[in-house]
């Protein structure tokens, strides 16, 4: 008999599954990759096949046309691949179409996280603590300084900003899938029911989230329309269009960002932010402690981001865990 | 407490200047005496409560975190006030912020036994914006970049005074600057300031760049190496100050009691010895003058082994009399006038470099190198003494610098605008044929000389091309070449390699080059001066 767990293997490029020969989110192309959600550093195209929810693979569809050789697989349903191992996808909370990866072996099992969260999100199912042997978490916010606030108040400053500054608008730096969707969707919980202008980047991943029937209320294009029409409202962009020359053609506008990086002050300036948010689409450091023990799992693997201090956390808390060196991961404008 | 920390946060994140100087002075001119004073004293010089250091706040969050925890994230972070006042352990109790003078107050009263359990409580009243805002006040600078000089452009603007003027009365004066309040906003009488042995803000040099500049209209000096100081005599005492105001004069007591007459000069800094200008030149290295610095005390060994002297540029203030309207050459003829009254043990004049012309004088330049000196100033021969640096009157021409070829070894994370980046680069040359084994060695430190997108670069090349960690410090592959630029090289006991580099910088990154084809150790011991 095989040494325990020897058929699941990190490797720099991702995680091998050796009897079904497929790889969780692998970092280059593959035969058959099993794909946690959209994410460019998680989803990469040219694999032969490709097996994720069917959201994950119409987002991936939109950004490499992946259509050939993909197979979709439901919140909740099982599939059994070669060498006798099942994969089962379960709701991960991170963006449309993301998923945990439970995988089952010889009576084993091994969950792949990819990116999660554990905050109510109006664009996604909420994530689902699932009973594991090994549990595989992302760390991108592992470290105890990250506390995400409610999103109610990120909303409640931004909206102050917005009616302080009548003659300007505010624009807000969003990752282009999930996070512009998510804040978009939160103005229209908080009530504000405005026209809300987008960058022309953020348009067609918009679209396919309200195809998936997340209400997103009235969207507009800034190129469609004059600096007048947009005083006073505000814009959704890119990060990186942030202090670009596009950002010229709008009405002095106050530079906000969404993300969980707003919460360390030099992060912010770094980027020339006036209004930080502090947005995550990641579990913060409560979320991500909270969730190790819920899961209870006998081992814990931590993949990217701040893996040092989760994995201090673990010895503090006799969890057993080990931190994978994988590549190609990055911190996202999350 | 509030207010101010609401200043601190919309400073953090605002880029305009001109923001920065409305909400600044907005803020002071809504804001009562005295939490306005000390807000400005916390903006400009920053303020100094001796209980709390950086290491206190440390000390308290490892008690209320796991250390290891605690460095991690202060290493990511880059700042530990941010950092503590995002980890300390909300209480229960709502908050009950202090006003900025009864934070003032409480934190005067702390000693290093107190401070152990009153900070903790001043804390537990402040929200995380409170915790920073009083954290980064405690501890001095505050690093939210706000200058000094912004500070008091801020004040100036806010009352409509001129900022010169504050310049002027800043350094007699001391939080929460009462009677600089009571000018500027109530309309008093200016502070007098005439019998304080104050520091005057220095007149300082623009880089000469490309420019070429007529003798007829520039006076030409040395760019002596040493540390430009002011000493004043007033009211009488005598102080020494250096380029930054600081009072140095406990440091170099001979210089106590030596002047005969009221007076403010300035001047460099210099240790007795032949290394700069040879014989005649009379002073000795840089590194001799480093052992006098930054000591409390000094023993009748050292005034022996390393008498200082200043040597004189100019002359401020002289008995009752601003100098500082009159032209460059006017001073003059006073400084030549005043030196011939002073002790020789302690003051020369730097003399004036003639020249025909500019060609003559940059040949001039060029044949110094070997003397150890900076390079030239040139200075306009009709400049009044002006505080700070203005376009036209003083230039530096410091030497072309010396260049070498180093290996990165080791970096660690910067902080401020560049925390979480690896910015802060240990570099090295070998110490013998790198073909043959040889090891790399130490020699250097630089922080500069790199854009942004070169800073970027290099972040992810020290992140993939780690290969050892020491807490906060990351060993890299050797694998990239630094073409570094510094002004001289010393012998130091400081690294390995016995020599020392003064203002080393990245020149060129030199992406391309194989770290085997970087300059060994004896490359640059040859470059040694003097």
């Amino acid at each position: 008999m095989a040494a325990p767990f020897s058929w699941i293997k990190p490797e720099p490029h991702g995680i091998y599954v050796e009897p079904a020969d497929c790889w969780v989110d692998p970092s280059r192309a593959v035969g058959q990759a099993l794909v946690t959600h959209g994410h460019a550093d998680h989803a990469r195209g040219g694999h032969g096949q490709t097996v994720a929810t069917p959201e994950t693979l119409a987002i991936m569809d939109l950004r490499y046309n992946t259509r050939a050789g993909a197979t979709p697989v439901e919140y909740g349903e099982t599939i059994r691949l070669k060498g006798g191992v099942d994969a089962t996808y379960i709701p991960a909370g991170h963006v449309l179409g993301s998923a945990q990866i439970l995988l089952e072996h010889a009576g084993e099992r091994v969950i792949v996280t990819g990116d999660y969260k554990r905050r109510a999100d109006p664009t996604c199912p909420p994530f689902e603590v699932t009973a594991c042997d090994i549990f595989i978490t992302e760390a991108t916010f592992g470290l105890p300084v990250f506390c995400h606030p409610p999103i109610k108040e990120e909303m409640t400053k931004l909206l102050d900003r917005l009616a302080a500054h009548p003659d300007r608008c505010v624009l807000v730096g969003a990752y282009a899938l999930g996070k512009a969707q998510r804040v978009i969707a939160e103005l229209r919980a908080a009530g504000h029911t405005q026209p809300i202008y987008l960058h022309g980047a953020m348009e067609k991943m918009c679209r396919l989230y309200e195809e998936h029937g997340v209400d997103l209320g009235e969207l507009r294009l800034v190129m469609d329309y004059s600096k007048e029409d947009i005083r006073g409202h505000i814009v959704i962009c890119p990060p990186s269009a942030l202090n670009d020359r596009w950002s010229r053609r709008l009405p002095d506008p106050v530079t906000a960002m969404a993300s969980g990086w707003m919460r360390v002050r030099q992060r912010a300036r770094q980027r020339n932010v006036e209004l930080p948010l502090v947005i995550s689409d990641h579990a913060d450091w409560g979320e991500l402690t909270r969730t190790i023990e819920e899961v209870d799992a006998q081992e814990n693997w931590i993949t990217h981001g701040r893996e040092d201090a989760l994995l201090r956390w673990c010895q503090l808390h006799q969890r057993r865990a080990r931190a994978l060196a994988l590549v190609g991961y990055e911190d996202e404008d999350d | 407490m509030e207010k101010f920390a609401a200043l601190i946060d919309a400073l953090v994140y605002t880029r305009s200047r001109n923001e920065k100087l409305r909400l600044i002075a907005e803020y002071l001119r809504a804001t009562p005496d005295p939490d306005r004073g000390w807000a400005l004293a916390a903006l400009s010089d920053g303020l100094d409560f001796p209980a709390v250091k950086s290491s206190t706040i440390r000390n308290l969050l490892k008690d209320r975190v796991d250390p290891v925890l605690w460095t991690l994230s202060r290493d990511f972070v880059g700042d530990t006030a941010e950092t503590a006042s995002l980890l300390w352990p909300a209480p229960d109790t709502p908050p009950a912020p202090p006003s900025v003078s009864e934070a003032v107050e409480i934190l005067n009263a702390m000693n290093r036994k107190t401070v152990v359990t009153e900070l903790p409580k001043l804390l537990d009243r402040l929200d995380s914006s409170g915790r920073y805002a009083l954290l980064k006040f405690a501890t001095g600078g505050m690093r939210i970049g706000v200058s000094s000089r912004l500070a008091k452009t801020a004040f100036a603007q806010a009352f409509e005074v001129s900022v010169d003027d504050v310049e002027e009365y800043w350094h007699g004066l001391t939080p929460p600057y009462a009677e600089l309040f009571a000018w500027a906003a109530e309309g008093d009488a200016p502070p007098d300031i005439e019998n304080l042995p104050t520091f005057r803000p220095f007149m300082l040099a623009h880089p000469l760049e490309e420019a070429v500049v007529d003798l007829a209209d520039y006076a030409a000096e040395w760019k002596w190496d040493g540390i430009r100081v002011q000493l004043v005599r007033a009211g009488g005492e005598t102080r020494l100050f250096s380029r930054s105001g600081d009072d140095i004069s406990a440091t170099f007591p001979e210089f106590l009691g030596i002047l005969p007459m009221n007076a403010v000069v300035d001047g460099e800094l210099l240790v007795r010895g032949n290394t700069q200008g040879g014989e005649a030149g009379g002073a000795a290295s840089f590194n001799a003058l480093q052992q006098r610095l930054g000591r409390k005390t000094v023993s009748n060994k050292m005034l022996k082994d390393y008498p200082a002297f200043i040597r004189l540029y100019d002359v401020l203030l002289l008995e009752g009399e601003d100098m500082r309207p009159r032209p460059w050459t006017e001073r003059r003829g006073q400084l030549e006038a005043l030196a011939s009254r002073l002790p020789d043990s302690h003051f020369d004049i730097s003399s004036v470099v003639e020249a025909t012309d500019f060609k003559h004088l940059s040949r001039i330049r060029e044949g110094s190198r070997d003397d150890a000196i900076e390079g030239l100033m040139l200075k306009r021969r009709d400049s009044p003494y002006i505080a700070g640096r203005r376009v036209g009157y003083w230039y530096k021409w410091k030497r072309d610098p010396l260049l070498v070829d180093c290996v990165l070894m080791y970096a660690q994370r910067g902080s401020g605008k560049r925390s979480s980046f690896f910015s802060d680069y240990t570099f090295g040359c070998w110490d013998g044929d790198p073909d043959q084994g040889a090891d790399l060695l130490p020699v250097g430190k630089a922080y500069s000389g790199f854009t942004d997108e070169e800073l970027k670069k290099l972040d992810r090349h020290v992140r993939s091309n780690t290969v050892n960690r020491f807490g906060p410090v990351r060993e890299t592959d050797k694998s990239l070449v630094f073409e570094v630029a510094f002004d001289s090289v010393h012998e130091s006991k400081r690294h390995k390699s016995g020599l020392a580099m003064r203002f080393p910088r990245i020149h060129r990154i030199r992406w391309d080059k194989p770290p085997h084809e970087a300059d060994r150790i004896e490359a640059l011991r040859a470059l040694i001066a003097g």
